[in-house]
């Protein structure tokens, strides 16, 4: 579904990205992880055409979208769930919710998708109304997966959604991710948190000053010696 | 006749055509984070193009020309902001602030020097089609054109806190200001809304733009200059950006004006007479700056500057 080839990615003179490439099925869970730095934001933000790629080609169903219009992404079916989440804090939940289906004009569906959301994440339900910037952290990432839902993407673009919360939150929203994952979403993981991305996903990445040096199936690197030492803590 | 009351009256006629004026101000700014000093000139365009029609089609009735006189006046109008933005302040989006700001003041003198070759530099009478009666409230008189415009003002300043509030554009539109980037990701295409920013905003100059010519009875090409720097304190005096502030800084301004005329004679021991009015403008302008740069109700401006 989506194939990266020699994607290289820099700031200035610098180069945050050197000649990666990787790929991701139809279906598939795929973990990119990676310490700080390593350049996983900017590979995805490239991918999200957020910023351009130096040199490197990035397919989607078959199709080169390395020079696609940014806002022309979201209806071929790609949604990123960026770092940081990037809700809009002056709107209200349903009015981030709705920017997520902006790309869409099945009103019915959407409401309907709304409440799928709430579903999944019933604290957004009881704060509807609240503007996203009163939200704790951790609501901010329900919500930023919410809105990427809400575009009823093809291949879901994951920012370290563990990124500063509370054990139990990342619990429940990893439980979310998987459900996503287990009805059929493609998804590419990004997490500095390498256990916790392994053991969702079905192959992994490992990225480390901008390459990738390491790549086989999820459970395979979590036993590998090198990845326990390097970013299991062991 | 009482003073006070009908200096509040005028205030708040004046200031109803500052609001629509400020809107175009502070929405530019809250999407782009650009002063679009050249808006008075989109007034001044729209007072003349809907006098210039008016002038034209003579006995036609007041209620089908000037409807008709808006909508020439609004056409044009649009037209221009829409290129304003293309031509202007697209090639400069990534460069530095000032140059948008000196771009902004040259598109200002261009559109001067163009009304002045088409129009000429003589001051133009607004014909007498208009409603003339006159009524009592609380012993200062209110004209029926002020009620006109007052009643225009605040169903336009309505009909846009809808627009902004209820639509998808308005989302989108708001979207693009706290966040372009992520704007983008949601599908949103930021250069249409950028001039649908340019466009509405230039829609609501040349209400204005009829509405000041027929208040005062004349119109000039040099009537921008003065009622756009005017307007654009009325945004800061709110906090640029927001909308609520324009409206609400342009209905004070306005007050403040028409109170400081009223009285300046008095203020001053008779030194100083009400054609200084615009002066307070200034005070108001040099006040905000110092005392509460955010404005009234605006938060932004210090995380934008
Ligand atoms: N806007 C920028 N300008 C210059 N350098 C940047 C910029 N963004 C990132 N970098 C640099 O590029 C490299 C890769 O950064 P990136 O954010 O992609 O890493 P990451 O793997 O996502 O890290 P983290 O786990 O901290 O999120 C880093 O060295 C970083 O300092
Ligand atoms: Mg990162």
């Amino acid at each position: 579904m989506l194939e990266v080839t020699k994607l290289s990615v820099a700031y200035g003179g610098i180069q945050a990205v050197r000649n990666v490439s990787f790929r991701v099925e139809q279906g598939e869970m795929v973990a990119l992880i990676g310490a700080n730095g390593a350049g996983k934001t900017s590979t995805l933000k490239a991918l999200a055409r957020l910023l351009t790629a130096a040199s490197g080609s990035v397919r989607y169903c078959g199709q080169e979208i390395s020079a696609l219009e940014p806002h022309r992404l979201v209806s071929q079916g790609i949604a990123l769930v960026p770092e940081g989440r990037g809700v809009f804090p002056r709107m209200s939940i349903v009015e981030n919710l709705l920017m997520g289906a902006y790309s869409r004009f099945d009103k019915p569906a959407i409401v309907a998708d709304t409440e799928h959301v709430f579903s999944l994440f019933p604290r957004l339900k009881e704060r509807a109304q609240q503007l996203a910037g009163t939200l704790s952290g951790g609501e901010q990432q329900m919500l930023a997966i919410g809105r990427a839902l809400m575009s009823r993407p093809k291949l879901l673009l994951l920012d370290e959604p563990s990124m500063g919360l509370a054990p139990l939150m990342v619990q429940r929203i990893f439980e979310v991710i998987r459900k996503v994952a287990d009805e059929g979403m493609t998804v590419l993981l990004v997490e500095q948190n390498a256990k916790l991305a392994l053991e969702v996903s079905q192959r992994g990445y490992v990225m480390e000053s901008g390459e990738i040096t390491l790549t086989d199936e999820a459970e395979k690197l979590l036993a590998n010696p090198k990845v326990r030492a390097a970013y299991l803590g062991e | 006749m009482d003073i006070f009351i009908q200096q509040i009256i005028n205030g708040l006629v004046l200031g109803s055509i500052y609001a629509l004026v400020a809107l175009g101000y502070t929405m530019v700014y809250g999407i782009m984070g650009l002063i679009n000093f050249a808006h008075g000139e989109v007034v001044m365009i729209g007072a003349m193009v809907a006098l210039f029609v008016i002038k034209a089609l003579p006995g036609l009735p007041a209620i089908v020309l000037v409807p008709l006189a808006l909508v020439c006046a609004a056409i044009v109008c649009m037209t221009i902001g829409f290129a304003i933005e293309r031509i202007a302040y697209r090639p400069l989006r990534r460069a530095p602030k000032l140059a948008p700001l000196i771009t902004a003041i040259g598109v200002s003198i261009i559109l001067q020097n163009l009304a002045m070759l088409i129009w000429g530099r003589n001051y133009h009478a607004f014909p007498p089609i208009l409603p003339s009666g006159e009524h009592d409230v609380f012993g200062a008189t209110i004209t029926s054109l002020q009620i006109v415009i007052i009643v225009v003002a605040g169903l336009m300043m309505g009909g846009l806190t809808l627009l902004i509030r209820r639509t998808r554009l308005g989302r989108a539109m708001r979207a693009t200001s706290e966040n372009p980037p992520i704007a983008q990701l949601m599908g949103v295409n930021i250069n249409q809304i950028i001039s649908a920013t340019f466009v509405i905003g230039s829609a609501l100059a040349a209400v204005a733009g009829l509405m000041v010519s027929a208040n005062y009875s004349i119109a000039h090409y040099y009537m921008g200059f003065m009622l756009g720097l005017k307007a654009f304190t009325a945004a800061v005096l709110g906090g640029i950006g927001n909308l609520a502030g324009a409206m609400l800084g342009g209905l004070l301004l306005g007050v403040i004006e028409s109170l400081g005329a009223g009285y300046i004679g008095d203020l001053t021991g008779g030194f100083l007479g009400s054609h200084y009015q615009d002066i307070f403008a200034f005070f108001v302008l040099i006040g905000v700056l110092i005392f509460r740069p955010s404005g009234l109700i605006g938060e932004r401006v210090a995380e934008r500057a």
